[in-house]
């Protein structure tokens, strides 16, 4: 299986390491030429919204992927990719990829000092550890979101149809249970 | 894990989600704007870029609070802000007002000309510059949770900054090939503890992200930083000092994820307008590397 993570900016090594540990193939899209190759599997991983977003139509890279996630390819999105699969971004007016109905806050913990790590249950997979770095939470979601993951009454977790969302960063601990349910999708 | 630990786990985590991205020198929350939309993933934020410190000469300290604010409140991508080096009661300002990363930095001028500031001490991340693999190692010891080159600062000149950059590499080479017996005695050479190199040896790389910074001027320099192995790249004066900075803002980021695409870096270097004019470093008095080592 051909696992593709987005590489514009962020930690997408860290993905990379655990889904090559897990037995996937890996590729890396940085660039138009990228998105056209064959793959099976999306990871959105965290880094900056901002820069991604617009690096992701600068390079020509959006309207495939679009094409790709409304198409039903499973994907993984942490913190930033959460954002970027958001319909809506709370004080903005526009949207990345949209594919996901609910609405984002970003830096919804504020700032760095406002960054933690707890455990919390994630449906499906039990109680698992969460890094919080600036990260987003969903303020409220649409129809067909089911909530995955709450921390402190915040939904931090959703799946919808074959989006994986999740505004912790799996990638940054050493429990793997998340990616191999993405990989089961 | 105790709560410290855990405090830098998650300082160390915010520098990974910055790597792959530009960080860019500002003066002004429009430039904070100018460097968020042409896809900084974090601002600095100072009173005058190093050209400028340079050449106005003098004491140069931590910027106005004020002025921080007004820059945290323009964007919503990370804000950093620089002390000087040792200076613990100006970190205690900028932690006070919750910036997201401190500085402790040799472009301005040093308050403590033997100690550095214990780092910590401090819940907020500090990065911290470095020539060489021990430089690296001491700041981490006292707790800098990024490390950056410490190319010469306000030059436009990239020499000393890929100096840096080849020196550490070739340093962590030399430290990853050498006998477990051996390590002890490099901790020594390098004035670094044990368990640091140790980690070094192990996996062949700093415990921290490792950027680039000073003298970064064109799509082609931050480049050549990120094929010497630079995770991320800080453009101080280069941007915010050429003719035409949105343009050459944006070029300089793109070329950071796509570095090794000579046709898109060819592409992107065409059209920017005039680079900052730039001093050699020979013809510099003040060497600002040399502070703090």
């Amino acid at each position: 299986m051909t696992v593709a993570v987005l590489a514009l900016q962020g930690a997408f090594i860290e993905h990379e390491k655990i889904l090559s540990r897990l037995g996937a193939d890996v590729i890396e899209l940085r660039q138009a030429e990228d998105v056209k190759k064959s793959y099976d599997r999306l990871v959105l991983p965290g880094g900056e919204s901002t820069v991604q977003g617009k690096l992701l139509k600068e390079l020509d890279m959006y309207d495939t992927l679009y094409e790709q996630i409304s198409g039903g390819m499973p994907v993984l999105a942490t913190c930033a990719g959460m954002i970027l699969l958001a319909s809506e971004i709370e004080g903005s007016d526009g949207h990345h990829f949209g594919t996901i109905p609910m609405c984002v806050r970003r830096n919804a913990y504020g700032r760095q000092l406002g960054s933690f790590h707890t455990d919390a249950e994630v449906s499906g997979i039990g109680m698992v550890p969460m890094t919080f770095i600036r990260a987003p939470y969903v303020a409220h979601t649409g129809d067909g979101v089911e909530v995955t993951a709450q921390v402190d009454g915040k939904i931090v977790g959703v799946r919808y149809k074959n989006q994986l969302a999740f505004s912790f960063h799996p990638e940054l601990d050493d429990d793997t249970r998340i990616h191999e349910a993405f990989l089961k999708l | 894990m105790s709560k410290t630990e855990e405090r830098y786990e998650l300082n160390k985590n915010l520098a990974q989600m910055l790597k792959g991205g530009v960080i860019m020198d500002v003066t002004t929350p429009e430039q904070a704007k100018i460097a968020e939309s042409a896809g900084a993933c974090a601002v600095m934020a100072l009173e005058r870029i190093p050209a400028d410190i340079r050449a106005a000469g003098g004491v140069s300290r931590m910027s106005d609070p004020k002025m921080i604010r007004g820059i945290q409140e323009a964007v919503s991508i990370p804000v950093m802000a620089k002390c000087r080096i040792g200076h613990f009661a100006e970190a205690q300002v900028l932690e006070a007002i919750e910036i997201d990363y401190i500085d402790e930095s040799e472009v301005l001028s040093p308050a403590d000309d033997v100690y550095h500031i214990n780092k910590r001490d401090f819940k907020v991340p500090f990065v911290c510059g470095a020539k060489d693999l021990g430089e690296a190692l001491r700041r981490i010891n006292e707790g800098a949770s990024m490390i950056r080159t410490k190319g010469e600062p306000g030059t436009g000149d990239v020499v000393q900054a890929v100096r840096h950059m080849r020196k550490m590499n070739s340093e962590i080479a030399k430290l990853t090939s050498m006998r477990k017996d051996e390590l002890f005695e490099a901790a020594k050479q390098l004035q670094v503890p044990y368990d640091l190199v140790e980690y070094v040896h192990d996996n062949g790389k700093l415990p921290v992200v490792n950027f680039a910074a000073g003298g970064v001027a064109t799509p082609a320099d931050a480049a050549l930083m990120m094929q010497l192995g630079a995770e991320g790249v800080f453009v101080g004066s280069g941007i915010f000092k050429s003719g035409d900075p949105a343009k050459r803002a944006a070029a300089i980021v793109k070329a950071v994820t796509n570095f090794t695409d000579a046709k898109l870096i060819a592409e992107l270097s065409t059209d920017l307008g005039e680079a900052m004019v730039g001093i050699n470093e020979q013809e510099i008095a003040l060497l600002m590397a040399e502070r703090g080592k």
